[in-house]
C-alpha cells in the first residue's frame, strides 16, 4: 500500500478545457460574457435589450444554455444575431466541454462579442469556468433582499450584478437599498446596476459600462496582437479529454 | 446536482493517479473542500458512491476535509476566522476583506493497494 500525493484541483477536467476555450477566444479577439441567474430572473430579456443597443457597433453572437427547447435561441435569432442553443437535458449548468463542442458547429471567429447565457440556476453554474472574460449575474429584485446572503457564491464571483425588474419593487415590498447593501457586502468589488428590461430604466448605465469593458479588451488585443490561428490545438485537446474519460 | 459531475472528475483524477503509479486498487481518496464553494459535501459523497462502482475505486473511501472560510484585512491586518453574515467588509476599518482560505477544491492524495 502506498500514498500518492496529488494536490490537484478536482475541477481540472473542466478548467483545462476552459483555459483552452479562453486561449481560442483571445486569438479570435473575442470578448466573452457568461450570464448567470436563477430561472426567470431575466437573462434573455437583458440580452435582448443589450443586443439591440450594441448590434450596430459590434458583431455579436449568443450561445444559449437550457435544459430543454430552443425558445431562447429563437428569441435571439429574431433580433438578427446568430444564436446557438445547447440543450443540456438534465444537467443544471454549462461546462467548458459543452461550450467547446458548440464552437465546432457555431463559428465565432468573425464576431467581436460572444454572450453565453447559462442554464437558469442560482448555485451550480458558478463552479464551471467556461473560458469567459467576465461573469455577469442577473438577479430579479422580486426574489427578495436576503438572497445574496443565502446564496453568496454567484454574487461574489460576478464582475457585475444586474438587479432586474426594479419596476416591480413597489408591488413586491422589497427594499432596493437593503438588496444593494447585501450584494455589496457579499461582493465589495462587484458593480451593481438596478434596471428594468420592461421599462428600460437603468439599461443605458449598464450599456455604457459594458461598452467600456469591451473597449478595454480591444485596446489590450491591439497592444498584444493576436497570434496566428492554430486550429489544430482544438482537435488535440478534444482527443486529450476523451482519453480522460476512458 | 453538479456534484455528480464533480464526483466524476474526482474519480477520473484518482484513476489516472493510480494508472501512473502501477494501477493498484484505490483504498482512499482525500479531498480538501472549501466551505465557500457551491458544493454540498453530502451530495458529493452520495454521487461518488454511484460513480465509483465497477472501477479501480470500487472499494475506495472518500474522505472530505472541510476548510473554513477565512478572511484577512490587508489594510489594518485584523484577521477573523469567518466573516459574519458573509459581509466582506472589515468590521474595524471598513476596507474590503480578502479570502485566504475556504475556496479549496483539491484532491490531496490517494492511497493505493
Amino acid at each position: 500500500m502506498c500514498q500518492v500525493k496529488v494536490e490537484t484541483n478536482i475541477l481540472e477536467f473542466n478548467d483545462d478545457l476552459a483555459t483552452h476555450n479562453r486561449q481560442y477566444f483571445r486569438e479570435q479577439g473575442l470578448f466573452v460574457v457568461n450570464f448567470m441567474s436563477a430561472p426567470g430572473a431575466g437573462k434573455t430579456s437583458v440580452l435582448e435589450q443589450t443586443i439591440q443597443r450594441l448590434k450596430t457597433d459590434y458583431r455579436l453572437g449568443v450561445i444559449e444554455g437550457d435544459l430543454m427547447t430552443t425558445i431562447d435561441a429563437d428569441r435571439i435569432s429574431a433580433l438578427g444575431v446568430p444564436a446557438h442553443q445547447i440543450t443540456t437535458g438534465t444537467i443544471c449548468h454549462l461546462d467548458a466541454r459543452m461550450v467547446h463542442n458548440a464552437l465546432h458547429s457555431f463559428p465565432v471567429n468573425d464576431l467581436d462579442v460572444l454572450f453565453i447565457e447559462n442554464v437558469g440556476n442560482l448555485v451550480c453554474p458558478v463552479e464551471f469556468d467556461l473560458g469567459e472574460d467576465m461573469r455577469v449575474m442577473v438577479y430579479s429584485t422580486v426574489e427578495g433582499a436576503e438572497k445574496p446572503k443565502k446564496y453568496p457564491m454567484m454574487f461574489h464571483e460576478s464582475t457585475a450584478v444586474l438587479l432586474n425588474k426594479v419596476d416591480l419593487i413597489p408591488y413586491a415590498g422589497v427594499s432596493l437599498d437593503e438588496l444593494q447593501r447585501n450584494v455589496r457586502e457579499v461582493s465589495p468589488a462587484t458593480t451593481i446596476f438596478p434596471l428594468s428590461c420592461r421599462t428600460g430604466e437603468g439599461i443605458d448605465e449598464w450599456i455604457v459600462w459594458l461598452k467600456a469593458q469591451i473597449k478595454t479588451r480591444q485596446r489590450e488585443a491591439h497592444r498584444f496582437p493576436r497570434t496566428p490561428l492554430h486550429t489544430h490545438s482544438h482537435h488535440h485537446v478534444h482527443q486529450h479529454v476523451h482519453q480522460h474519460v476512458n | 446536482m453538479h456534484e455528480a459531475a464533480i464526483a466524476q472528475g474526482v474519480l477520473e483524477l484518482a484513476i489516472r493517479t493510480s494508472l501512473q503509479n502501477g494501477g493498484g486498487r484505490i483504498n482512499r481518496i482525500k479531498l480538501r473542500l472549501g466551505e465557500f464553494r457551491g458544493v454540498v459535501r453530502e451530495a458529493l459523497e452520495f454521487s461518488f458512491e454511484v460513480v465509483k462502482r465497477g472501477t479501480l475505486a470500487d472499494q475506495a473511501e472518500l474522505e472530505v476535509e472541510t476548510v473554513k472560510l477565512r478572511v484577512v484585512c490587508a489594510q489594518c491586518g485584523e484577521c477573523e476566522c469567518s466573516p459574519r453574515d458573509y459581509n466582506f467588509f472589515c468590521p474595524t476599518c471598513g476596507d474590503p476583506l480578502q479570502i485566504i482560505a475556504g475556496r479549496e477544491m483539491q484532491l490531496e492524495y490517494v492511497d493505493l493497494e
